[in-house]
């Protein structure tokens, strides 16, 4: 559905790694273009109308993040260069100094590597530990195994709402629910959720969000990050620099500007954040509910398919989202990739980097493919065809 | 060499590939070649002695190219002398880049001539001739 609003999709191409990145509409490109255009001065500066409008649309941009993710507060929601920065500003600016040593984080072995690596750089640094929440056979995170891993010194539970490998949807109302009774922050991996969901930061009452533009129709390099105003108050920036401090002294004294500029130091992505806010705009025009529908259409049209191949181990078969991960028997997963490009398909194969995955499910590597609502049956009997015969691939896959 | 040819060497070393097999012999030297663009991985195990190439053994995860690469340069690595070795390293390098190079005397590494078609897939060729390189090289360093 809505093809044609894809200037990508006019070649000869079948996408299937939205998990990547999605594709952007033309409006997102035309918003970005206008702004290089037509008023592309720097932000927070309106001494002059072209100054002024930078500012308009880019707090109006703002507004539409807080709106789509239902936070409180203009100043809840940072511009950041995706959802590694906004993880890393978390742990490095918020956590860093609140937490001692011998405190514990959790976080589960198939979370991607930039929700683990700021993680291991703090239990490296101050000494604090990493626990990993037991998956259940199906990868799943539940209730159960959460409690199990709770003790009185666990501070944070960090984790994607949905993981890039699994495709599972994890309880976040629930993981929060039971992590503020034990006075845990709950940090949120939004990279695979946000553009295939309706996220409700109030509803789902978690601390901290990440979640990148260009995974959402947007473009790269721009990113969210959401905290509850009180926890943002005391974050300490990690980047200091200009825009984001009111006046400095030659005694070395800083005041910073109130939230949300204080934590955006520098001249922000303004053409991103505005691309940002027309891709917004445009999953709001389609309805999240309706995209999630269709691309839960898709994965059953897909998994019905996959399921009487002999020769594919799927590895996902219990998750609701868009992501199916696979193996051909016998084939690495590297060389079905190649095979797939020959014919313009294009999909993942690896680890995803979820590095510690593979622990879990004893599989090192696999095929994704990531579904977006651009795709159609059509691409998917295309891919099912070329998946069926194994001879095929074996005859061509070099 | 036609490409029907070709490929049946390629998938005959992928699918038994020559000296798939670990070592715990502290005579051999241990490299490990890894692309960072995709997931192909392998450990390489090098014996040499008195300036030759006794053995090589691998293991490892990689795509089809990497491991049947592997297998043929294990195949006609062994015996040759470290200075010959980078010969042909360098002369397999030559053929991947498109730049001159001897066709005798890759022997059976021919097959790949038309790799360098396919841009994503040079790396996979190279993979473990990189590694042997670079142990090479370091062993060189060592003796002069």
């Amino acid at each position: 559905m809505n093809r044609e609003d894809f200037p990508m999709l006019k070649q000869d191409i079948i996408y299937l790694d939205n998990g990547a990145t999605s594709l952007k509409p033309q409006s997102v490109l035309d918003a970005m273009q206008d702004y290089y255009e037509n008023y592309s001065a720097n932000a927070h500066r309106g001494d002059y109308d072209i100054s002024f409008k930078v500012d308009l649309e880019y707090e109006n941009a703002r507004d539409k993040v807080v709106n789509f993710i239902n936070a409180q507060d203009r100043a809840e929601v940072i511009f950041t260069s995706g959802a590694t920065e906004s993880l890393n500003m978390i742990a490095s600016g918020f956590f860093a100094p609140l937490l001692e040593a011998g405190d514990e984080i959790i976080i589960t072995t198939s979370e991607h590597a930039s929700n683990v690596l700021p993680w291991f750089r703090l239990a490296r640094n101050k000494g604090v530990k990493i626990k990993y929440l037991p998956l259940d056979d199906n990868y799943h995170v539940t209730l159960e195994n959460l409690k199990s891993v709770i003790s009185s010194n666990t501070k944070v539970i960090a984790l994607a709402a949905i993981t890039n490998v699994i495709g599972d949807v994890r309880p976040i109302k629930e993981i929060t629910k039971l992590a503020h009774e034990n006075g845990i922050f709950v940090v949120v991996d939004g990279a695979q959720s946000v553009a295939h969901m309706k996220t409700d930061v109030q509803d789902w009452d978690i601390d901290f969000l990440a979640f990148s533009a260009h995974k959402m129709l947007g473009p790269t390099g721009t990113g969210v990050l959401y905290g509850k105003k009180e926890l943002l108050e005391n974050m300490e920036p990690v980047n200091l620099g200009g825009g984001m401090n009111e006046s400095f002294d030659n005694e070395n004294a800083i005041y910073l500007k109130d939230l949300p500029t204080r934590l955006e130091a520098g001249t922000p992505n303004i053409a991103g954040v505005i691309g940002l806010g027309a891709a917004i705009d445009y999953l709001e025009k389609i309805g999240m509910d309706k995209i999630r529908e269709r691309e839960l259409h898709l994965r059953n049209y897909l998994v019905e398919k996959l399921i009487k191949i002999p020769h594919i181990d799927l590895l996902n078969l219990e998750a609701d989202s868009g992501i199916v991960a696979f193996n051909v028997d016998g084939v690495f997963s590297q060389d079905v990739a190649y095979y797939l490009n020959k014919y313009n398909i294009c999909v993942r194969a690896g680890n995803h980097c979820a590095k510690l995955i593979k622990n879990a499910i004893g599989v090192t590597n696999s095929v994704r493919v990531s579904l977006y609502f651009y795709n159609t049956e059509n691409e998917i009997d295309t891919l099912v065809d070329l998946l069926k015969d194994k001879a095929k691939i074996m005859e061509e896959m070099i | 060499m036609d490409s029907e040819t070709k490929r049946a060497i390629i998938m005959e070393h992928y699918a038994h590939p020559y000296k798939r097999q670990r070592t715990d012999d502290a005579t051999y030297l241990k490299v490990n070649t890894n692309n960072s663009s995709c997931i192909d991985n392998l450990d390489l195990y090098v014996k040499i002695e008195n300036d030759q190439i006794a053995d090589i053994v691998f293991e490892g995860e990689a795509c089809a190219i990497s491991i049947s690469s592997t297998s043929i340069m294990i195949t006609n690595l062994i015996g040759k002398t470290v200075k010959e070795a980078l010969d042909y390293i360098n002369n397999f390098e030559a053929m991947v880049k498109e730049e001159k190079y001897d066709a005798d005397l890759l022997k059976e590494a021919i097959v790949y001539d038309n790799i360098y078609k396919q841009n994503n897939r040079k790396n996979c060729a190279l993979l473990p001739y990189k590694g042997i390189k670079q142990v090479l090289l370091d062993y060189q360093k060592k003796i002069f």
